[in-house]
């Protein structure tokens, strides 16, 4: 019983870190290039969201629904993340070149402000476009139920957590073997001389925004499809999160963010059992809803005893500002 | 070569109307708005109706302005009906605001220069503590007089003079000592509860808290302590986020504030005690206006003498090169200890301002939205400066204010704004300016 009841919310926890995970990538990249942080990611990932249901529902209205489909739901749901993933690197070359590229050379705290700023015209433009009111991601695939040994797992709960697993280890693949991969590399590891040898410092940065949002993106598509409402403030909540995902993995460290990512959901989805049990053992009567007061905390002491996150490197920069 | 020639060039019509009021000291200024005040009490109500305006323009009639706007823009987009009629409060509201604030303003400060500058001259042969409070008092008076006209003036002084205080107070941190800190919500969320703690729990019956235990009638001499009590105990929650402060700083520090803002905010939702998400209200109605400005006054002054002090350049020491200050023998522990306690300090008494201005509190209140909101206030006024974070709460409230008629387009329209000022001045409109008092205070010399 309670081995597959720790399965149960091992596989919970997976699926909730993978968008933390995927999220915190896209922070996690920026920051090893441009050594700052893109606030508007978490707002990025709401308007992925939302690209992927505008792609989906038009997919599907092209395809045809139930019967009278052409195409099997599958085929819909990856040309959905690939058109997605593509429009929404746009939207993520368009935060770069308005709100970034000017502040290069600024203090570090202005980009925050432009970064949040940006966000919160993201999320003002959804609400005057689409009227505030939650929207509803359609269902690309039919949901089936597994049951494994008493652990009941759905065939989107696999999906999501192997699409993203695919995605990252896809990233690691073009960050280490190709040559703009190694661009980056380079780039994350000196941002002052590297440009000098004609590495193009811009097309960089761009394309670091792009494939952050692109995975951002790909977050929200996963989100619509595990929980199918969405709504404007949706990227607030995670993107502060996934925020505290990327710092707790390590600054600029590309596993680090994936490692923590899943920490983050673990320790979240983690603590509501723990609780329980605790309550049951010393028979107290704790709310479950200190979920994110204990999750936080945890953080908290993660970064007093571990200052430089869990992969991150101790060095003693001075700050721009 | 251009910039020998740009000052001449440049010298139109804003570099006459800047060579105008040159002369002008403060004083001057507090009388002409002093006449401002009285003018449109007598004259503003009988103008409106010359105007043909619909009622009374409350602030400076920009919000007639833009309701206007609104209504065009709303008509352009989503096809609503328009009166066009309307448009003509546009001038008129132009037409107020000429009659009964600039013209008077310009001419009885134009007018005064001579005995304001004399009355300066004279108040400065006393001790400093004289000019402030004198100059402080006819500030109060203009206020006073601004605010009685409606209700809606009063609560908005009342929230713009609390977002002055809360932004100097983060300004302490993230401007002087160069942090990013991202707790202050949570500090003045500590500082209204706790407040509001002590006077609901103490001197009003509650659903929440229980019977009042003290008599009401002696109680509004305790505001100040209750005020007291927030801040400490929000400097109390700041050692938190200072004692990991030592060692680390930048991005870490951010995500440790954060998540302590985090944290009070979890805390404050789930403390059935006090309320839980509901949080508490009934707080007794003693935040008025008189009580708000002295506040504001005194933490302007403490905050001011603070980061002028030997302290305040260490903090800046601290901030421009940690390694190199500590070398210079300066404390860097107890400095960043100091910064932290004391902006935590400064920001729970707004807090406990606020929950009284409002009369109730919940978590709500104190979520990222908040920070963003003050970080504007900061970086947009400017980081290291009293004046600037003076300049950006005021200018971001009024904003705000006079940008509501435009409901949702409020929230493009702002940030916008925020994102030119960062693109063409990174640290903001007026940063590292220093706050000399006597200056401020004194008489303008023009040879």
């Amino acid at each position: 019983m309670t081995v597959n009841f720790f399965l149960q919310n091992l596989i919970n926890a997976l699926q909730w870190g993978s968008f933390y995970a995927l999220i915190a990538l896209g922070y996690s990249m920026v920051y090893s290039i441009l050594m700052l942080f893109n606030f508007a990611h978490g707002d990025i990932f709401m308007v992925g969201a939302y690209i992927g249901l505008g792609v989906s529902i038009g997919l599907l209205s092209l395809f045809g629904t139930g019967a009278a489909a052409v195409l099997p739901g599958w085929v819909l749901l990856v040309m959905t993340l690939l058109i997605s993933m593509f429009l929404t690197a746009f939207v993520g070359i368009i935060v770069e070149r308005v709100g970034y590229r000017p502040l290069r050379e600024a203090p570090r705290a202005s980009a925050a402000i432009t970064g949040l700023m940006i966000g919160i015209i993201l999320e003002t433009s959804n609400i005057l476009f689409l009227g505030g009111s939650r929207l509803k991601f359609p269902q690309l695939i039919e949901s089936t139920t597994y049951n494994i040994g008493g652990v009941f797992v759905t065939n989107k709960k696999i999906m999501i957590v192997l699409v993203s697993i695919g995605l990252m280890l896809a990233l690691h693949q073009f960050i280490s073997r190709t040559r703009w991969g190694m661009a980056m590399r380079a780039m994350a590891y000196d941002y002052v001389v590297v440009p000098l040898v004609g590495v193009p410092m811009n097309t960089i940065a761009a394309m670091t925004f792009a494939i952050g949002s692109a995975l951002a993106a790909a977050a929200g598509i996963l989100f619509g499809l595990a929980y199918p409402v969405l709504d404007p403030y949706m990227g607030v909540s995670f993107g502060w999160k996934a925020f505290v995902a990327a710092i707790l993995g390590g600054r600029g460290s590309i596993m680090g963010a994936c490692i923590a990512g899943f920490m983050l959901g673990f320790i979240e989805i983690m603590t509501v059992p723990a609780i329980q049990i605790v309550n049951r053992l010393f028979s107290l009567n704790i709310g479950s809803n200190l979920r994110d007061l204990i999750a936080y905390s945890i953080v908290l002491l993660i970064l007093i005893f571990r200052p430089h996150g869990l992969f991150g490197q101790a060095y003693s920069a001075k700050l721009r500002l | 070569m251009e910039e020998t020639l740009a000052p001449k060039q440049t010298g139109g019509l804003f570099h006459r109307v800047g060579l105008f009021f040159k002369p002008v000291p403060l004083l001057g200024y507090l009388l002409g708005f002093l006449a401002c005040a009285i003018w449109e009490q007598s004259a503003g109500e009988g103008l409106t109706v010359l105007l043909g305006l619909p009622k009374m323009p409350v602030l400076f009639g920009l919000l007639t302005i833009f309701k206007v706007l609104a209504g065009i823009i709303n008509f352009l987009i989503k096809g609503d009906a328009f009166n066009w009629a309307t448009w003509v409060y546009i001038p008129a509201a132009l037409v107020y605001l000429t009659v009964i604030y600039l013209l008077p303003l310009a001419i009885v400060a134009r007018a005064v220069v001579k005995p304001a500058n004399a009355l300066a001259r004279f108040l400065q042969r006393f001790p400093l503590i004289v000019t402030a409070l004198v100059q402080l008092g006819l500030m109060y008076a203009v206020l006073h007089v601004w605010a009685e006209m409606s209700d809606y003036r009063l609560i908005f002084l009342k929230l713009t003079l609390i977002a002055v205080l809360f932004t100097l107070s983060l300004n302490i941190i993230n401007g002087y000592m160069g942090e990013f800190s991202c707790s202050h919500p949570g500090f003045m969320a500590i500082g209204a509860y706790m407040s509001s703690l002590f006077t609901v729990g103490l001197f009003a019956s509650d659903k929440v808290l229980g019977e009042a235990v003290f008599n009401v009638s002696t109680a509004y001499l305790t505001f100040p302590l209750a005020l007291i009590f927030g801040g400490l105990m929000a400097s109390m929650g700041a050692l938190i986020v200072a004692i990991p402060s030592f060692k680390t700083r930048g991005d870490y520090l951010a995500i440790i504030s954060l998540a302590f803002l985090f944290i009070v905010k979890s805390f404050f939702e789930n403390m059935q005690a006090l309320g839980g998400s509901r949080g508490i209200s009934g707080q007794p109605d003693w935040a008025t206006l008189p009580v708000i400005f002295i506040t504001m006054a005194l933490g302007i002054w403490t905050i001011n003498n603070f980061v002028t002090s030997t302290m305040g350049k260490a903090l800046n020491a601290v901030r421009d090169d940690e390694s190199a200050a500590e070398a210079m023998t300066v404390n860097t522990r107890k400095t960043k200890m100091t910064a932290f306690l004391f902006g935590a300090f400064w920001a729970g008494v707004a807090g406990g301002l606020l929950a009284h201005v409002l009369r109730y509190v919940n978590p709500a209140m104190f979520s990222v939205q908040k920070l963003a909101e003050v970080l504007a206030m900061v970086y947009f006024g400017g980081l290291n400066s009293v004046y600037g974070s003076i300049v950006g709460a005021v200018s971001i409230s009024l904003l705000g204010e006079a940008l509501r008629p435009l409901e949702i387009l409020k929230w493009i329209v702002i940030p916008l704004l925020l994102i030119l000022v960062m693109i063409y001045r990174p640290t903001g409109l007026i940063a590292f300016k220093e706050f000399d008092v006597r200056q401020v205070f004194g008489p303008k010399e023009v040879e």
